[in-house]
């Protein structure tokens, strides 16, 4: 499937980067969530942001979103410092962000769900309409090219599969235009053959010649597509690393290795105490700081 | 290829049926058809014509109010104050009209103003407090009936307002908001019309507008609907004032059907918008509901209150058939959308 999805040129040196964070940082209150974190996102490449639970992998993702503004450092968009007022700022810039609730409305049929937000009209006035067919005929289009053939696309979104909902929201995301796809977990709640399947998307997006920022906890799957990989430790950076300055296994070693492993138990203590992190935790502006 | 062939097994043809079960009016239809039969049976005047113009009448008295609250609901939220809103609105309309001018229209138009003001208030209170509307409501309900009877005795100097029949621009008024004609035997009143039309325009809205889309997600998932750019705000605070144009059309027309205005009444009936979406198939939880639905959950409610006295018994048990219906209505939809979503 991932043959069909033609990729496009795109210069891979000479433009700016199309994200670039340099010392950003991000309080709630008191709560440091974020301190002193850089990244760079290009055009082609999977940026891949690794961390435990409490890192500040979710404050991140939700500044490059623009969910959340940032307090201190530097936020480029394609060389542009730019603060984005909402995420309706962010998708004008071009970055889609998939999140782990992928922002899908299980209610709501397949059709609606890919457009939900920017839905084509037709007709002028108070006549101005949906485009039906369009709307049904483009989301059974673009889901094929990602491999899922669904014939009805008026089930509700509900009911397709994990896998299949993550491929949609990309597909949806790069249907759109995006120049910069920000994948939150992608493969988290997934088993280990849908999560190859959504990798192989990941890995279709960037050939396609989009930027594509990928926040996970799971070396193994970074190291499969990652350009660059940033380490997120308790709100602060830990490791920058290119693909050529790193091994997995050092990548790995890095994530829960060495003298860190007695803090990491450690945490994993107190995480333990405080009950389970709930992986989404869209509505809950301190979701990325509670290990702390 | 592996996942594709893992798809289409999973993919069964979706038959007529199936698509029938999968629409929100079904139980309210499959509903609305037992109790007519059961009231034909019942009650020998029931299938006379001028019984059905009674019954279409009060259905559309409140149908025109459920068409929008079932919009409200299918965009994840209440409205307690419906039912008086419609009071406050004829209040403002014939007071207004009785003290500062001799020209009624100028009094619909302050009414439409006002009633528009109210709807924005709940919808801005709510986006604002991220409080439950449940509570909003509640208090915008209590403080209009409070303002309704207050206002009411200061002004007039009794519960009810005074006649505007013998003012400009009344008949024009009364032909707008309450006019009938008599077709043979049968009268048929313009409610009906504002009714049909209402459900037309917003079942239009809910199923081909950018805004039906929205309306839908923001119930069905606000945080998903904020994040792909939908305009949750605006359209919480737009579902409120459609409410509030619904009541002011409804209290306009109480207004001019009667001259006066009882500055009690509408209390209660709230519950009754309520139910008629709910029985139409509106989820109380959003996301999932239709306008015709409405439409049919306010037929219902026409031919019970109307079957009851068709049939010779006792109004006193027309309250325990609507909740009774309303529980079957509830427990059939339930059934159905999982019948519909099982396989």
């Amino acid at each position: 499937m991932t043959k069909s999805v033609s990729p496009t040129p795109y210069e891979k040196s000479s433009a700016p980067a199309l994200v670039q964070m340099t010392d950003v940082s991000k309080f709630y209150g008191n709560i440091r969530a974020l301190q002193g974190v850089s990244l760079e996102v290009h055009a082609g490449e999977i940026t891949c942001v690794l961390g435990d639970n409490g890192a500040g992998k979710s404050t991140l993702i939700k500044i490059i979103a623009g969910l959340h503004r940032h307090d201190a450092g530097r936020f480029e968009i394609e060389g542009e410092e730019t603060v984005l007022a909402n995420p309706r700022a962010a998708l004008d810039h071009g970055i889609a962000t998939v999140y782990q609730d992928l922002a899908v409305v299980p209610l709501m049929p397949v059709w609606r769900n890919f457009f939900l937000g920017s839905e084509p009209t037709k007709g002028r006035g108070p006549f101005r309409r949906l485009d039906v067919d369009f709307m049904r005929e483009t989301t059974r289009a673009e889901l094929l090219r990602m491999g899922i053939d669904l014939r009805d696309v008026d089930q509700p979104i509900g009911t397709l599969s994990g896998g299949e909902r993550q491929c949609v929201a990309i597909a949806r995301a790069v249907y759109f235009g995006a120049k910069v796809l920000v994948l939150d977990e992608p493969t988290a709640a997934l088993g280990v053959k849908q999560s190859g399947v959504v990798l192989k998307y990941v890995a279709a997006a960037r050939d396609a010649g989009l930027g594509v920022v990928l926040i996970t906890h799971n070396p193994h799957h970074a190291y499969l597509v990652g350009d660059r990989f940033v380490l997120l430790k308790r709100g602060t950076m830990a490791g920058s690393h290119t693909r050529d300055s790193i091994t997995l296994d050092e990548l790995t070693r890095q994530m829960a290795g060495g003298s860190e492993l007695d803090e990491l138990s450690h945490e994993l203590e107190r995480v333990a105490e405080s009950g389970p992190e709930h992986p989404s935790g869209a509505a809950d502006p301190a979701s990325g700081t509670t290990a702390l | 290829m592996s996942t594709a062939t893992a798809v289409d097994e999973r993919l069964a043809p979706t038959s007529l049926v199936r698509r029938l079960l999968g629409r929100p009016e079904l139980g309210a239809v499959v509903g609305a058809a037992a109790v007519f039969v059961f009231f034909s049976f019942a009650a020998p005047s029931f299938l006379q014509a001028s019984s059905l113009s009674t019954i279409l009448y009060s259905a559309s008295t409140i149908g025109i109010m459920a068409c929008p609250v079932a919009l409200l609901m299918i965009g994840g939220e209440f409205d307690l104050s419906a039912g008086v809103m419609v009071t406050t609105s004829a209040l403002v309309s014939a007071m207004f009209s009785y003290q500062m001018t001799a020209n009624v229209w100028v009094g619909v138009g302050v009414s439409l103003l006002v009633t528009l003001a109210i709807g924005f208030f709940n919808g801005f209170m709510l986006t604002r407090t991220r409080l439950p509307s449940f509570i909003i409501t509640l208090g915008t309900f209590l403080m209009l009936t409070g303002l309704n009877l207050g206002f009411t005795k200061l002004i007039s100097g009794s519960v009810s307002t005074k006649t505007i029949a013998d003012m400009e621009g009344f008949s024009s008024a009364r032909a707008l908001f309450a006019s009938q004609w008599n077709v043979g035997s049968v009268t048929l009143k313009v409610t009906i019309l504002w009714w049909l039309a209402l459900v037309a325009v917003a079942t239009w809205i809910l199923l081909r507008t950018r805004a039906g889309n929205w309306i839908f997600a923001v119930g069905g998932g606000a945080d998903a609907a904020r994040a792909t750019g939908v305009p949750v705000v605006k359209t919480r605070i737009g579902l409120y004032m459609g409410v509030a144009l619904c009541a002011w059309i409804s209290g306009q027309h109480i207004l001019f059907s009667f001259d006066v205005v009882q500055s009690g009444e509408g209390v209660g009936n709230e519950f009754l918008y309520i139910i008629a979406a709910v029985i139409g198939g509106c989820l109380m939880t959003g996301g999932y509901g239709s306008a015709i639905g409405s439409a049919v959950g306010a037929f219902i409610f026409g031919m019970t209150s109307n079957g009851i006295v068709y049939a010779q018994w006792n109004p006193d048990w027309f309250k325990f058939f609507l909740g009774a219906m309303l529980l079957l209505a509830t427990l059939l939809n339930a059934w159905v959308r999982k019948r519909a979503e099982a396989k």
